[in-house]
């Protein structure tokens, strides 16, 4: 027994986004022969077709690799994937947690970037060994030794035995296998004691139910076993337990220290969180695991069903993914302008999108999307405390004694020449300073406090415009904090449209609202008549932009030759307008409701 | 004899459309099939012929009404090709004794001799390419002629006894003052023109305008401009007593050209020659555009058919409604329930009711009609006439 567990290593990866994660876990799959090249779909980690587009790994997932390593013998190598997003940090936290070990991809060409360190500090909390490997040396632009003393200066491990691999052309793959055996140590654990293991992901599909990843750290689990979810409190029957190669391959049972799926009937993911324990339900384990988190949704939005679409058909689409995905909630919500539709929490402004890319590409959904929203705290005069995440929910002014904002530090890594920059921006987007650190020479690490509705506003886009996409950035919630906030409205054809309502800072209303109603200006075409467009604070008119009537729109010649094109114009035009939003007389685009929420780089 | 006498009567009309894709040089604004005056003319019109043959067999059974020789410019070939064109129309269709016969031509590619041959062969009907009358705006659009060559063109065709006469005008362009496009419909009016066209500048894709307009050599009179303009010529006409039959087309009375009429009310066409259109039954089709594939085509005897659709009878009810829009007359909701079984007023009330309190439609109870405001914005309209 003991000897099985001193031939496993469990490790994960960690790399920015376009480090090469995803490609260095293909080659690491290749090398070790569990699948043939023709097998081999790029990038194999990578589930989703959303994912691979982006080039970030949203859900994780583990792969078990064979291994073997240059002293002859077989190891068994589980590799568990990361997220590469803030968004998703508590689940990277779960799934280092699952390791003994972490590879750390450096690329050759840009170092170590902001969001690489936030993981390689989680690892490092979690006492895992450190791999660090460069990659892209294939490039002309690699610089490796430059790589090197930055790993061994600001992280402060060991860099110049670092494997120097190019993950694209499969160079140097087995030394970064062999460090892996070399380096992460073996998994503890009592294969006697009760059982401990740790959800590290689950996913539903309909024939299983929902599929479970674990870490076993205690005892055994097999089919057949009843278990308890230790913080959720559910009990289940095992039906059956395995390890994933390229796909799942059934075990009699998993042990101390072996990483493998398990289901058990469990009808949706929120029971069966990630970062729960499994236990014994007959001799349960004393404790459960440590840094279990019920994770809390930070922005909202709603959604709403397109023109023509059906409301039931986006609730049952939020409920499929719904199985899948623990940190999505919603509840239905009316809007004036857009109907019945959906008020959703997510993570973040990431985790949103891709919702909203879900629904639209896997589902088919024609959906609208009301600007993000963050939760604010409302004390009212007469002593009542409310949430708010719905700006038409927000009591009358003079109702309210005060209100609170949410509040996140951030933490902005950058090469110096975009400190000013940067500084400017955060200024501009009610930032407070608290310091700035120097990692080396020319790379500095920005340290603000940052209201969330700002960050969730324009936030990336803005820092990724002004600094050419050389900064990152990665945040968390710090707390709450009085603020001057007022309710803008947006009118149309002096119809209030609640959909693009907005909870602002006072300071801001102004900007903002001009810059919405020119935005709107530009999106919403011109109709028959003028349609003004008003931002309104309360009563008060606080910008105003007029959009032109149409004083033409008409074909000037027609005839034998014309007309099938003419026709087939005007069906594009009659398509393009099914997806417009009626409110009042005048028709508004759905990307009217995105606008709200894009940089302008104009400012 | 008796028969065919007989078939004469009941037989439905149908137009003819001929294309003759050659200029003496291209305008700035055209994106039609044209290409320069070259050798290949004989080798074009011996093809046209033969596609005319090959495609007899479709309007066996109807009577030719109208014909159009269009393109391009008609007139910059040798009227024999002319000649044998319009021979072998005779020779293949029925054609009505009182058929329209309309040649379009520029001025200044019009002879005498062209214009007495055009009269000989039974052309009737001038469709001229004016533009403008002012030299400078003429450069502009790329024209290959002057303002007095239009007004020698036009007597030119006069004095060999045409006065059936068509002048196509465009406003709207760069640099084009109202007052200057009113004269040149003043000046058209006093050349004792029959029918006048008039066309807001279309600027399309690939065009040199285009190139000149998006690198900011020339800037384009603003909509409200362009619209006085229009507003102000149809006016002006009115008063030297031309009539609006169509969004763009105006004519003195009775002189409405009967073969573009045919185009609005649906009726059935067959075009020769490249990229033409051909419309029958439920089908529209229409030849290819590129001369390698049209020659090669027609020498193997095949239909020289880039592609073709097949309409239900839906969207043929909705083509004769966005099509009888841009007519003056508009619809007769009893002409369009014999045609189509149903009755449009009903179909389509709450559509119908919609532009009329937007003003865009009037309040005709047996005419379905745009406004003047709706010619503006027919689009708006035809739209929610779609299928």
């Amino acid at each position: 027994m003991n000897s099985k567990k001193e031939k496993i290593r469990n490790f994960s990866i960690i790399a920015h986004i376009d480090h090469g994660k995803s490609t260095l876990a293909d080659r690491l799959i290749e090398m070790t022969g569990m699948l043939t090249s023709r097998e081999m779909q790029s990038q194999v980690l990578d589930k989703m077709d959303l994912e691979r587009e982006r080039g970030i790994t949203i859900k994780l997932k583990a792969v078990r690799l064979v291994h073997k390593a240059s002293d002859g013998q077989e190891y068994i190598l589980n590799l568990i994937d990361t997220p590469g997003h803030v968004d998703f940090n508590y689940e990277v936290s779960r799934s280092l947690a699952a390791c003994e070990g972490a590879v750390l991809v450096v690329d050759a060409t840009q170092g170590v970037e902001a969001q690489t360190l936030a993981n390689v500090y989680l690892a490092i909390e979690q006492d895992l060994e450190i791999v660090p490997v460069i990659n892209k040396i294939d490039l002309p632009s690699a610089r490796p030794e430059e790589a090197i003393r930055e790993i061994e200066d600001i992280i402060g491990i060991e860099g110049h035995d670092a494997p120097q691999i190019s993950a694209k052309d499969g160079l140097n793959i087995d030394q970064v296998l062999d460090a892996i055996v070399k380096k992460v140590p073996s998994p503890s654990g009592d294969e006697n004691a009760p059982l401990k293991a740790l959800i590290f992901d689950s996913y539903y599909d309909s024939y299983k139910g929902v599929t479970c990843y674990i870490r076993v750290f205690d005892g055994v689990v097999k089919p057949g076993m009843m278990i308890r979810m230790m913080n959720t409190g559910k009990s289940f029957e095992v039906t059956e337990v395995g390890i994933n190669t390229s796909k799942h391959i059934p075990m009699e049972s998993l042990q101390a220290g072996e990483v493998g799926y398990l289901t058990a009937s469990i009808k949706n993911v929120k029971e069966a969180r990630v970062g729960d324990t499994i236990t014994d339900d007959s001799r349960p384990a004393s404790q459960p695991l440590p840094g279990y988190k019920k994770v809390i949704p930070m922005v909202y939005c709603g959604i709403y069903p397109a023109e023509g679409e059906d409301f039931n058909t986006v609730r049952d689409a939020l409920e499929k993914l719904q199985v899948n995905d623990a940190a999505l909630v919603f509840e239905p919500e009316t809007s004036v302008a857009l109907g019945f539709g959906f008020r959703c929490g997510f993570l973040g402004l990431l985790h949103m999108e891709i919702i909203q890319e879900r629904l639209e590409r896997e589902f088919d959904l024609n959906i609208i999307t009301t600007a993000p929203s963050v939760i604010y705290r409302v004390t009212k005069k007469n002593g009542d405390f409310l949430e708010i995440q719905n700006p038409s929910n927000l009591p009358p002014a003079a109702e309210i004694e005060y209100m609170e904002e949410p509040i996140v530090s951030a933490s902005i890594m950058t090469p110096t020449e975009y400190v000013g920059a940067i500084m400017e921006l955060c200024q501009n987007k009610r930032g407070s300073y608290m310091n700035m650190e120097y990692l080396e020479e020319k790379r500095v690490v920005l340290h603000y406090e940052l209201p969330l509705n700002e960050v969730i506003y324009d936030f990336f886009d803005a820092l990724k415009s002004k600094t050419r996409g050389y900064a990152s950035f990665g945040y968390e919630l710090k707390g709450y904090k009085k603020s001057e906030l007022v309710k803008m409205d947006i009118l149309i054809n002096s119809e209030l449209v609640d959909a693009f309502s907005l909870i602002v800072h006072e300071e801001k209303a102004y900007e903002r609202g001009r810059n919405i109603a020119e935005r709107l200006v530009d999106v919403i075409p011109r109709h028959q008549f003028a349609v003004p467009i008003q931002a309104a604070i309360g009563s008060k008119i606080i910008a105003r932009e007029t959009i032109r009537a149409l004083r033409k729109d008409v074909l000037a010649k027609c005839y034998g030759g014309d007309i099938s094109r003419k026709r087939k114009l005007l069906e594009k035009q009659k398509e393009g307008k099914k997806r417009m939003r009626q409110i009042g007389s005048v028709e508004v685009p759905q990307e009217a409701f995105l606008t709200v929420l894009k940089y302008d780089e104009r400012k | 004899m008796c028969a065919f006498l007989i078939g004469e009567i009941s037989m439905e009309n149908a137009g003819i459309y001929i294309h003759i894709p050659f200029c003496l040089s291209k305008c700035s604004y055209c994106d039609f099939t044209s290409v320069p005056l070259n050798d290949t003319v004989g080798r074009y019109v011996s093809s046209l012929l033969k596609e005319l043959q090959i495609k007899a067999h479709i309007l066996r059974d109807y009577n030719i009404d109208t014909i159009f020789i269009g393109g391009g410019t008609p007139s910059a070939i040798e009227s024999e090709h002319i000649g044998n064109i319009i021979k072998t129309v005779y020779d293949c269709f029925a054609v009505a004794k009182n058929a329209e016969i309309t040649i379009e031509v520029n001025p200044g590619t019009v002879d005498k001799y062209k214009a007495e041959s055009y009269n000989y062969l039974g052309i009737n009907r001038i469709s001229m390419g004016i533009q403008s009358f002012d030299d400078h705006l003429l450069g502009c659009l790329g024209r290959a002629h002057t303002g007095e060559n239009a007004i020698n063109t036009v007597k030119i065709l006069k004095d060999s006894g045409f006065n059936n006469m068509n002048g196509d005008f465009i406003f709207g362009q760069p640099g084009q003052t109202l007052e200057s496009f009113l004269n040149d419909l003043k000046t058209a009016s006093e050349l004792g023109l029959s029918h006048i066209s008039m066309y807001g500048l279309i600027i399309e894709d690939g065009t040199l305008m285009k190139r000149w307009l998006d690198e900011g050599f020339v800037k384009l009179p603003d909509e409200d401009l362009e619209r006085e303009m229009y507003h102000q010529g149809i006016r002006l006409l009115s008063m030297e007593k031309y009539h609006q039959y169509e969004i763009s087309n105006l004519s003195r009375e009775g002189m409405e050209c009967r073969h573009n009429i045919g185009y609005w009310r649906l009726k059935p066409y067959i075009g020769a020659g490249l990229s033409a259109h051909s419309n029958i039954g439920s089908k529209r089709f229409w030849n290819t555009s590129s001369f390698a594939e049209y020659f090669k085509k027609i020498e193997g005897c095949e239909m020289p058919v880039e592609d073709e659709e097949n309409l239900d009878s839906e969207t043929r009810a909705s083509e004769y409604i966005i099509l009888g829009l841009r007519m003056n007359e508009g619809i007769d909701y009893v002409e369009f329930e014999n045609r189509f079984g149903f009755d449009a007023k009903k179909r389509f009330g709450a559509v119908i009711d919609k532009h009329r309190r937007g003003g865009l439609l009037t309040k005709s109870n047996t005419h379905l009609r745009l406004t003047k405001k709706g010619m503006d914005l027919s689009n708006i309209v035809e739209i929610d006439f779609l299928p």
